[in-house]
């Protein structure tokens, strides 16, 4: 086996096994059939529309994995992707239901509205630690609290809300301004801005691969000092890497907008933020390693409800999800300590002849 | 790797910066005075005609198979969705019903998510289907088109359908005994309200209360919080919160505390014992609970709000098959929202809490639904 694809490869399924087992000790004590739990696991994508919602789930982790991992790539950490795409997300929503375009315009201006506000969200952090040192954990978090409050506060009737019985939502937005799916008949609808999380996927992969800011933002992440030596300006990178970072953000809930609730209320989902961390970190910040977290991700989110139908405590799923984020990073620990000890082997061999 | 170390500490990092709490800088500008309440005397006594509509006719449904649907929290919160439980339980209890599912949502899940769970059960066959909290207002819409021949109760929501029963109630009615009681029983003439979220479901609970208080003393100062803004549930399980909330306003001056904030109930009830206020439970009858049990001493009554009495009356009603006749709102009128006294600490206010019943009930007294400053 290759081995750069054996070090890429074998921790995440180390982890997915260790998890299962783990979580298969667990429902044992609690006295659950181990077998048939797994099982129902495994059989609900076939049932219903559950493949097609864990494929929409799965849309959306992606880009809030993407937001995230962008950052991750030079040790940036924004914790604030929740705050980013909630603000965004109103806004856009505000902006969709209180403009009249023709198709195409319209979800495009709703599109660049939210990139917009994701990235001006972003941008405050960004100077305070280019120009005042400020750590962007604390500041993303803060930022995080005012969000929420912006974020009730433009919900407010007397702002842009509207009272629907128990729930606030903004305007709805016009036909104009939404985006179909792709029908499977009884079987769901993917959302149309599936697309979008392709597209910011490709966009990534080109941009870490292809592009000078790529490498530049990789090699800031490897050493700074040696970057810093190399020429490559610390502060424009760290501005240019969350202001990206945060207009990936603001895309984050404009597949559940655009595609299905055509405004944003009080009940939309909160915590993408930080799911799209644990979605990071599952990927490992590689454009195909997120894909394949956030799918199994949104399964595992999936599978809760499929074990509360049957009586099984739903929270295995959060212990499942846990495990499996926690044997990942160690599972590559050990298998790049591994290729290290082999590499001194082959090494050591080469010079003993 | 020093990287990934590092990404392991965010965690904790947002578990301990979140718990942060705000504090409301209007609390501190209105530090009460202790002035003497001047209060209105209570309303003349009602006639004693107590008008119980309870049809007795029997009803047994052994072969219902009922579906229920829990907002975040299931069976065992303490508060909403225990009263939906216990509405189940008397189901079973009463109507001989046997094959209960009860599933719970999760925090932060999809509505797709919602959408399954009520349509998962509409599949397998469970007639009729309960939805607890208006956060299951889409997913009913949806299900209930797909499902014409299943009947939907909804709690806290109105969906026009004719397969749907929209089960809400007149909370400010009730919270309005809530603040009678405040004002009769607050020594400083200051009384405090803490609301789980800023949301219109909660503002109901404020109206009620500050105009109940008001009535009985005009002149009554009274503090309010919310624990979290709209759009961020925490503020109903955060009992952390509660209790600073709680602590703040006994010190801006309030020794009566109402809430409607959830689960975070026990640190309000904690904070206002330690700080030697009194509480106001709020939907069910909290002097009775279990995990209340050590505050309740200081709980001088219950605001109620009849959830189980909601969700039992659909049941009977989808058995009996009249599901039309069930009330548009579940109000003091028909007991659908009301008062409780356990304890017995208010029992020599219980005539002026009947009457002011009686004027509501009889309309001479309307309680607003919109919170007045």
């Amino acid at each position: 086996m290759n081995p750069r694809f054996r070090s890429a490869v074998l921790p995440p399924a180390i982890a997915v096994v260790f998890s299962v087992m783990l979580c298969s000790i667990v429902l044992a004590i609690s006295g659950a059939n181990v077998p048939r739990t797994l099982g129902v696991m495994v059989a609900q994508v076939g049932k219903d529309t559950t493949a097609v919602d864990i494929v929409n789930s799965a849309a959306v982790y992606y880009l809030a994995a993407v937001a995230v991992a962008i950052g991750f790539q030079m040790n940036l950490f924004n914790i604030g992707v929740e705050g980013q795409y909630r603000v965004a997300g109103i806004v856009a929503a505000v902006v969709g239901g209180g403009i009249a375009l023709p198709p195409v315009l319209h979800p495009l201006l709703i599109i660049v509205a939210a990139m917009f506000t994701g990235a001006a969200w972003a941008l405050i952090p960004a100077l305070l630690k280019a120009y005042r040192g400020v750590h962007e954990v604390i500041s993303t978090i803060m930022m995080n609290a005012i969000a929420l409050g912006v974020t009730a506060y433009l919900l407010r009737v007397d702002v842009f809300g509207e009272q629907r019985g128990n729930n606030v939502s903004t305007h709805t937005i016009p036909d104009s301004g939404t985006v179909g799916g792709f029908g499977f008949g009884s079987g769901g609808t993917v959302f149309g801005l599936l697309l979008l999380s392709v597209v910011v996927g490709v966009g990534y992969w080109m941009l870490l691969n292809r592009t000078r800011f790529g490498f530049e933002l990789i090699a800031s992440g490897q050493s700074p000092t040696a970057a810093a030596a190399g020429g490559i300006n610390a502060k424009r990178m760290i501005v240019s890497t969350m202001l990206i970072s945060g207009a990936i953000a603001g895309l984050i809930s404009l597949p559940e907008i655009l595609g299905r609730d055509h405004q944003f209320s009080l009940t939309f989902t909160a915590g993408y933020g930080f799911t799209g961390i644990a979605v990071a970190l599952l990927g490992r910040n590689h454009p195909g390693g997120i894909a394949f977290g956030a799918l199994l991700w949104a399964f595992l989110d999936r599978s809760g409800l499929a074990l509360d139908n049957i009586g099984v405590p739903r929270e295995i799923v959060t212990i499942m999800q846990g495990a499996i984020v926690l044997s990942v990073v160690v599972a590559y620990e050990a298998v790049r300590r591994m290729d290290l000890a082999a590499e001194k082997a082959e090494v050591g061999e080469v010079v003993a002849q | 790797m020093r990287r990934l170390r590092g990404l392991l500490a965010i965690p904790l990092l947002l578990l301990s910066l979140t718990a942060c709490v705000k504090d409301d800088p209007n609390a501190i500008s209105r530090i009460g005075k202790g002035a003497a309440c001047t209060r209105n005397s209570p309303p003349a006594a009602p006639p004693s005609s107590s008008s119980t509509t309870t049809s007795a006719e029997p009803v047994s449904a052994p072969n219902m198979r009922v579906g229920l649907a829990y907002d975040i929290g299931g069976r065992g919160d303490t508060s909403f969705n225990d009263l939906a439980a216990a509405g189940i339980d008397r189901a079973k209890a009463e109507l001989g019903v046997t094959d209960v599912r009860e599933l719970s949502a999760a925090a932060g899940e999809s509505p797709s998510a919602q959408v399954a769970r009520l349509r998962g059960m509409a599949l397998e066959g469970f007639n009729p289907i309960v939805a607890v909290g208006f956060a299951y207002t889409d997913g009913i819409k949806q299900v209930s088109k797909e499902f014409p021949n299943v009947k939907f109760g909804l709690v806290d929501s109105v969906v026009e359908a004719p397969n749907v029963s929209s089960l809400i109630f007149a909370e400010e009615q009730g919270s309005f005994f809530a603040g009678v009681m405040a004002a009769y029983k607050s020594r400083s003439c200051h009384v405090g309200f803490i609301g789980g979220v800023d949301i219109p479901l909660i503002h109901k609970f404020e109206a009620g209360f500050v105009q109940g208080a008001k009535a009985v003393a005009p002149g009554i100062q009274i503090e309010r919080k919310y624990l979290s803004p709209a759009g961020d549930t925490r503020g109903f399980n955060d009992p952390g919160k509660g209790n600073e909330a709680t602590r703040g306003q006994i010190d801006a001056g309030a020794d009566v505390i109402y809430h409607g904030a959830g689960a975070s109930a026990k640190g309000i009830f904690d904070a206002a014992k330690a700080g030697g206020a009194l509480g106001i439970g709020c939907d069910a009858d909290q002097y009775q609970q279990p995990t209340l049990a050590g505050v309740k001493d200081i709980i001088i009554g219950s605001a109620l709000k009849k959830v189980d009495v909601a969700v039992f009356d659909f049941i009977r009603a989808v058995a009996l098959g009249k599901t039309a006749d069930l009330p548009k709102v579940f109000d003091l009128r028909n007991d659908g929202v009301g008062y409780s006294a356990s304890g017995g600490k208010i029992n020599d206010m219980i005539p002026v809490l009947e009457a002011y019943k009686a004027q509501i009930v009889s309309g001479k007294l309307t309680v607003s639904q919109q919170p007045t400053r």
